[in-house]
């Protein structure tokens, strides 16, 4: 039983990369632009936002929980970076500053979903609304303008090393590390066991509580991240930054294999959805599709993929 | 053998992947008797009850149902040639009342209309109910009933089709001595109707109080079939096991030391109260009591689990201050829980995995896990335990009920308890592993582990404990020692005696 148990396991993991191989060859073929060294590393600095905020996501739906909020976090860390340094902080306390307030709202979210026991759906679009406002009275709804030029933010989201842009880069380290700590360590091992089963991870003497905070931290902290990224990219703060990227993000993490359910899925099959997502918005525009169709493309993708990965389980 | 089979199946063959699982099994079903499949978790009977019941293909071999060659593709089709299925796994919706559940997808309504016909369905649910001596309200909702009590509406269930033949796969696992006295009287009833009967049990007792023929499996082999009236306990234990198993409960040389683990004055309201004990190094405490009595949360409560309004739990005489699970365990102490699927084990992880989550840390170095050194530690636990099992990486979820029950003990072993406590730790297990379980215990008391062993089964209570605590409707109602104590005396205390 087991041996075909491991084989459905390979083929499912294989699935998403599967797909994404024949959207690059389909999208090749019907646009000459479109596999050349600048449009993907152009490709790759769009997912690289995305991605970061789906890899904290993928923590939190192997918990079998959802975060909602990683949009609004994005913008109020963002907008608090941006408005200390042009209030004249120095960068890189701007950006830690920018970074703790991520990882303090993912806290927040962490503790009301294991403290106050409500459901991570009820919380996190509290939270989402409430974020959300917060940017807005702290930008009085105006995007922040005229910020540091100071190197240590420009490269942020700007920058190059050997040629490649700097997000991309934060994307393939931070994925390392967070691969790293999914597959090897305990803190990954307990995550998947809360999805498995949270009631026997408990009484296994894992507090459940405590690494629920710390995964939704985390989530606050990779969100904040990105919106830094964003901001340097733009050179401002928008207050309706990162408004729907919940959306993407989850559609990067169920496109990769991970389950809803919690328990099973992986960090890398997230690099592959959100590279998904990010090949068909930067083909589609390549191919002139009218960004109205562009959504029903990608919604459809996203439907055939699950579904394709239904009929495999069943 | 003039009577004709209900149900004939013959030369059957079944495997998952490259796993033989049925290997040319013969079995049959008369009008008006009750035959008992058995064997080892793990034998086949479940898969074989399965291909029964329309739920699996069956690879090679014939079915025939009242002389008809049958080919079943879903559950359907079998329910429609009368064949029903008692469930071990419970398929209720707990939202739900008796009523509904009872009705669940074949609804009675006026016509076609879908207007519920409310007051038939709830007159019929009562009638069910009665027969089963079950003293309900229709209108229950089912997740407030005892799983004793859910387990009865699937029986009822299963009644109402009106089936021909009816397989029950563990039907009194969770059911009190009263129940299954019902139970049995609804069996007998059936059986004059000319219904007839596949029971699967590993209570050794009840199949030969009710039961008419045996057949045993083991490892997908046919065994053979036996009338009871001429075959004894040894003979179908032997034929099970393949060997023979010698004493049930396996001889002990624990020394008992001094007071491990002290309990005093723990309450919790409507639960349980002023529940006051102590355990020895070495010794077995046996806690028995009815169903519903309270031993369950009285032990969630010491470990943390659930709230307790008052007590004081002592270990080597020190006071201790658990509020949750973890520091229960950081104090030494271990649980293995009644419900294994739900509480026990992360069915969809690996053996390893179930195996080191307990005690990460000692597989692991500054949190980075270290495979070899979970590997090792998992091939000794596999070997200690004597789990059947293709590897560490197998899915707890594909393995047999008995092997499932010994990861979950395992994963405790590997902790080095101070104190065990085991929630009915060989419920829904073969008596081959049952002994292998008793064995593990006797090892750890013999390094000075002590273990409270709560348990429904009597004989496994007077063979095993060296005292015997026993419950009553949340208080102690009388602790009994090894010497003195026997099964009326503590049915007596159970239900409510001095």
């Amino acid at each position: 039983m087991s041996a075909s148990t491991r084989k459905i396991s390979i083929f499912q993991k294989l699935g998403p990369l599967i797909g994404l191989v024949i959207i690059l060859i389909v999208l090749s073929i019907l646009s000459p632009e479109f596999f050349t060294l600048t449009n993907i590393l152009n490709v790759l600095r769009q997912v690289s936002i995305n991605a970061l905020i789906a890899f904290g996501l993928t923590f939190v739906i192997l918990t079998g929980g959802i975060d909602l909020s990683v949009g609004s976090m994005l913008a109020l860390s963002g907008a608090i970076t941006a408005g200390l340094m042009a209030g004249g902080t120095d960068p890189v306390i701007a950006m830690l500053a920018g970074l703790a307030a991520g990882t303090v709202m993912g806290a927040i979210n962490g503790i009301i979903i294991s403290k106050g026991k409500v459901a991570p759906f009820i919380a996190t679009l509290a939270t989402m609304t409430i974020f959300r406002g917060l940017t807005l009275v702290y930008t009085e709804g105006k995007p922040i303008t005229g910020l540091s030029d100071d190197m240590s933010f420009v490269w942020m989201g700007r920058g190059y090393f050997l040629g490649i842009p700097f997000p991309v880069i934060w994307m393939l380290l931070a994925f390392a590390v967070l691969w790293f700590i999914l597959k090897k360590t305990t803190f990954g091992r307990r995550t998947y066991a809360i999805g498995g089963n949270e009631e026997a991870s408990l009484l296994s003497g894992i507090k459940v509580g405590r690494i629920k905070v710390m995964i939704y931290s985390l989530t606050g902290l990779l969100s904040a991240f990105a919106g830094i990224i964003l901001t340097s990219r733009l050179n401002s703060a928008q207050p309706t930054a990162g408004t729907a990227y919940e959306l993407d993000a989850i559609a990067a993490v169920v496109l990769g294999g991970t389950s809803l359910s919690g328990g099973k899925g992986w960090i890398f099959g997230t690099l592959v959805g959100a590279l998904i997502i990010g090949v068909l918005n930067n083909g589609l525009n390549l191919l002139n599709v009218s960004s109205f169709y562009q959504q029903v493309v990608k919604g459809g993708v996203i439907l055939l993929a699950v579904l394709i990965d239904r009929k495999k389980a069943a | 053998m003039k009577e004709q089979s209900l149900v004939h199946l013959s030369g059957i063959y079944k495997s998952f992947s490259d796993v033989h699982v049925l290997k040319n099994v013969n079995f049959d079903v008369k009008a008006g008797e009750v035959h008992a499949l058995m064997g080892e978790n793990g034998a086949g009977k479940s898969t074989l009850m399965k291909i029964m019941a329309g739920i699996y293909e069956r690879d090679k071999g014939t079915i025939t149902v009242k002389g008809k060659d049958v080919h079943f593709s879903n559950p359907k089709e079998a329910e429609e040639m009368g064949i029903g299925v008692v469930h071990q796994e419970l398929n209720i919706i707990p939202y739900l009342t008796m009523t509904e559940n009872l009705f669940l997808g074949k609804e009675l309504a006026y016509g076609k209309t879908g207007i519920l016909r409310t007051n038939e369905m709830r007159k019929r649910t009562k009638n069910a109910l009665q027969q089963l001596g079950v003293e309900l309200h229709p209108d229950a909702v089912a997740g407030e009933l005892s799983v004793g009590q859910q387990q009865m509406i699937e029986i009822a269930k299963v009644l109402e089709t009106n089936s021909d033949c009816i397989i029950m796969d563990e039907p009194t696992a969770a059911l009190t001595d009263r129940e299954i006295e019902a139970l049995f009287t609804v069996i007998e009833k059936l059986k004059q109707q000319g219904v007839g009967i596949v029971y699967i049990s590993h209570r050794m007792e009840e199949i030969f109080q009710i039961c008419d023929r045996i057949s045993v499996l083991r490892d997908g082999d046919f065994i053979g079939t036996k009338i009871v009236k001429e075959t004894n306990f040894d003979e179908i234990v032997s034929m099970m096991v393949g060997r023979q198993l010698g004493e049930r409960f396996p001889e002990r040389q624990a020394k008992i030391g001094p007071e491990r683990l002290r309990v005093e004055g723990l309450s919790r309201k409507e639960l349980f109260e002023d529940i006051h004990f102590d355990v020895k190094q070495g010794e077995i405490l046996g806690i028995a009591g009815l169903m519903g009595a309270g031993r369950t949360e009285i032990m969630e409560a010491i470990f943390g689990y659930k709230k307790k309004d008052g007590g004081t739990i002592y270990l080597d005489g020190k006071p201790l201050n658990i509020t949750k699970p973890s520091d229960a365990i950081a104090a030494g102490l271990a649980f293995v829980t009644e419900d294994r699927k739900d509480k026990g084990l992360v069915a969809g992880m690996t053996v390893r995995e179930n195996l080191t989550l307990t005690n990460l840390k000692a597989v692991s170095n500054g949190g980075v896990i270290s495979a070899s050194e979970e590997q090792k530690e998992t091939e000794r636990l596999i070997k200690k335990l004597h789990v059947k099992t293709s590897g560490g990486e197998q899915i707890v979820k594909s393995l047999s009920g008995g092997n499932q029950q010994k990861i979950v003990i395992g994963k405790w072993v590997n902790n080095q308890p101070k104190v065990l406590i085991l929630d009915e730790p060989t419920r829904g297990v073969d008596v081959g592993a049952k002994k292998e379980i008793y064995q593990i215990m006797n090892e750890l008391t013999e390094q000075g582990v002590s273990i409270i062993m709560v348990s429904s089964e009597l004989p496994e209570i007077l063979g095993m404990s060296d005292r015997i605590l026993v419950i009553h409707e949340g208080k102690i109602s009388r602790i009994l020692d090894r010497k003195e104590a026997d099964q009326e005396k503590i049915m007596h205390a159970a239900t409510g005696g001095m």
